[in-house]
């Protein structure tokens, strides 16, 4: 994850409002050891607090399990589809 | 509407002076603290509650910029989410009112931001606070009255000592209280600010009321005066005013006898706020600080950095002058969640003071630490509390040497500053010679005098025997002065005795030669000092050596 101040406000609600747009279940975490916590909780993804150039892992378990993963991975790719200096005011 | 009756209710005072101006309640903030209804009702209140938020927001949304409504849909995806309200409605389900569950968890929350090594995560502890405050505003709870309330009259249940210092008391006003104790803190803080309280008027219906007359001297709340009520009440406040300013001049002065005699006039903290704009060169140094408002904090128990900002904060404030620290006085009227003793049967006989500091060594040990590292910067005092036997002094000395020594070995700043022992407990009184080991005495007169009374400082029904004027505390107040002369100890007092222009030439006749007063005393027990006259005065104790470092 690129993004200028890591998973802020305004990333963290594009995050969670995708990752509800699942039937399956989606998990985060910044270890691949875990915590792992609900994606699709605003106030867990915040409380990560995660910084920039943190590794976001995602875990997910469902029926539409791999369309999740391949939808969340993107996001984060294309840094939430924001540009950096507008985000860092959000 | 017609106006109503006047209408008189006696209380209690609490804090002296007279205040008069529109009535404002208070919202009964007692729906913050209890549950006013069933579990399902509660829930069902939260959710709403929620659920009214959510639509406030929305609402706000439509009119913003694509920034602003970014945070506001953050905000509302914050709201929704059920890892705010599932905890919340699990603390309903034990039992908890929505507001006071709500109020918990999103606490935690804000303490964890608050916390985040992050700046920009600090900083979302004030998006939480939003919307904590707005559920709570919409569960009827605290709102926003705090802002508009200048020169007006508060009523309410009680008042929380933080929604205190949030108001404005610079153009007058007062606090009337239904329930509340003149030994609360908030009494503390409203003598000390010189803001007019009367305590105890009870379940009285005071909607139709809007304006009042309020004199914190005798107690009394008059509801809608009529026009000759207003022209008593502007008297006597013109007589409460003509002696302020016959005692203010002496407000600058050092205390003296009128045959001269230097009498310290110290004075009594509760809070650091209230050493804001007050100059330090009124007094001769800080005779009591007490510590227990930094444990009412809702993140817990205070670590030591915290104590220790606080204690370095109030030293260099004195700068040259004496600051004595009380260590933790919980117990008694002062409980602290999670620290003092629950269902004692006589919490003032109970597990209180330096009993309770004793007890709980982890957090004894907190406090000595930071008092021994603030010791550097300033002329400390650490006094402890409700001392009762030789024994605990020692055992207390024991854990403060500890605390130096440890942090010598760990490289930090410190020093061991003078130990001594307030004389509130008769045990010590009697017997002040027992104590040799103290590197003062101070004698907490409000303590000793319901102690020797058996009157309990927060019955009101007994409150006329608990009197310091009796010859009995009189008489052990002597004998402990005479006590420490003896061991060649210094002695002061720092109860509310000490600010009392009555008492004031009973205590110097006791021997006492240093008083510690709140600070909106200064100038009338200055002035009381210099009616004195101790050379005509054969029964005073002139060999004892007198507390004025």
């Amino acid at each position: 994850m690129t993004h200028a101040v890591g998973l802020h406000a305004r990333p963290s609600v594009k995050l969670t409002k995708l990752a509800k747009t699942f039937g399956c279940t989606v998990e985060l975490a910044i270890s691949s050891e875990g915590p792992w916590i609900d994606a699709k909780s605003i106030v867990k993804v915040m409380g990560t607090k995660a910084p920039k150039d943190t590794v976001l892992f995602f875990r997910a378990s469902g029926d539409d399990e791999d369309a999740a993963l391949t939808a969340l991975v993107a996001l984060v790719e294309r840094d939430f589809d924001e540009g950096s200096e507008e985000a860092a005011n959000a | 509407m017609p106006e109503p009756a006047p209408c008189s209710v006696q209380g209690r005072p609490a804090a002296p002076g007279l205040a008069q101006g529109p009535l404002v309640l208070l919202e009964e903030t007692v729906a913050v603290s209890g549950p006013a209804a069933g579990p399902d009702e509660e829930a069902e209140r939260l959710t709403r509650a929620i659920g009214a938020a959510v639509e406030d927001l929305t609402a706000l949304m439509a009119g913003l910029d694509a920034e602003s409504a970014g945070i506001v849909e953050f905000q509302i995806a914050m709201l929704e989410d059920e890892a705010l309200s599932a905890p919340a409605l699990a603390g309903i389900a034990e039992g908890q009112g929505a507001a006071r569950a709500w109020q918990a968890v999103l606490d935690d929350q804000i303490a964890d931001y608050t916390g985040a090594d992050d700046e920009y995560f600090r900083a979302r502890a004030s998006d939480l606070t939003d919307l904590r405050d707005r559920v709570l505003r919409n569960l009827g709870g605290r709102g926003a009255t705090a802002a508009a309330v200048a020169g007006a009259i508060l009523t309410g249940t009680d008042v929380t000592p933080t929604r205190f210092l949030e108001m404005d008391w610079s153009d007058g006003g007062g606090v009337a209280l239904r329930k509340g104790s003149p030994t609360s803190h908030v009494a503390m803080l409203a003598r000390a600010r010189g803001v007019p309280m009367v305590v105890g008027i009870g379940d009285i219906d005071l909607s139709a009321h809007r304006e009042a007359l309020l004199d914190g001297e005798r107690g009394a709340l008059i509801l809608s005066p009529d026009a000759e009520e207003r022209r008593r009440f502007a008297e006597q406040q013109a007589a409460f005013d003509a002696e302020r300013r016959s005692t203010e001049p002496f407000r600058d002065k050092p205390g003296l006898t009128r045959d001269g005699q230097r009498i310290a006039v110290l004075i009594n903290v509760a809070d650091p706020v209230e050493l804001e704009g007050l100059d330090p060169a009124l007094c001769d140094g800080i005779g009591l600080v007490r510590t227990e408002l930094l444990f009412h904090s809702d993140d817990g128990l205070p670590d030591e950095e915290r104590q220790y900002a606080t204690y370095r904060r109030i030293l260099e404030w004195a700068g040259e002058r004496p600051v004595t620290i009380r260590t933790l006085d919980a117990g008694g009227d002062k409980p602290i969640a999670g620290l003092t003793a629950e269902g004692e049967s006589n919490p003032f006989l109970g597990l209180r003071g330096l009993r309770l500091s004793l007890a709980r060594p982890e957090v004894f040990r907190v406090q000595l630490r930071a008092l021994a590292r603030a010791a550097c910067h300033g002329r400390l005092k650490v006094m402890l509390p409700m001392v009762t036997r030789p024994e605990e002094l020692d055992a207390a000395r024991r854990l403060y040497q500890e605390a130096v020594e440890e942090l010598r070995a760990e490289g930090a700043d410190c020093a061991a500053a003078p130990l001594g022992i307030m004389v509130e407990v008769p045990a010590v009184a009697i017997t002040p010679e027992r104590f040799a080991g103290a590197d003062f005495f101070s004698i907490g007169s409000n303590d000793l005098t319901q102690y020797v009374t058996a009157a309990g400082r927060d019955i009101a029904a007994v409150a006329e025997l608990g009197d310091t004027s009796n010859p009995a505390v009189l008489k052990l107040i002597r004998s402990c002065v005479e006590g420490a002369g003896a061991l060649g100890i210094e002695v002061s007092l720092c109860g509310d005795a000490g600010g009392e222009p009555a008492l004031i030439p009973e205590l110097l006749a006791c021997g006492l030669r240093s008083l510690s007063v709140v600070p909106a005393a200064l100038g009338r027990a200055k002035a009381a000092i210099a009616e004195v006259d101790l050379a005509g005065r054969a029964d005073d104790v002139s060999e004892a050596r007198h507390g004025q470092a």
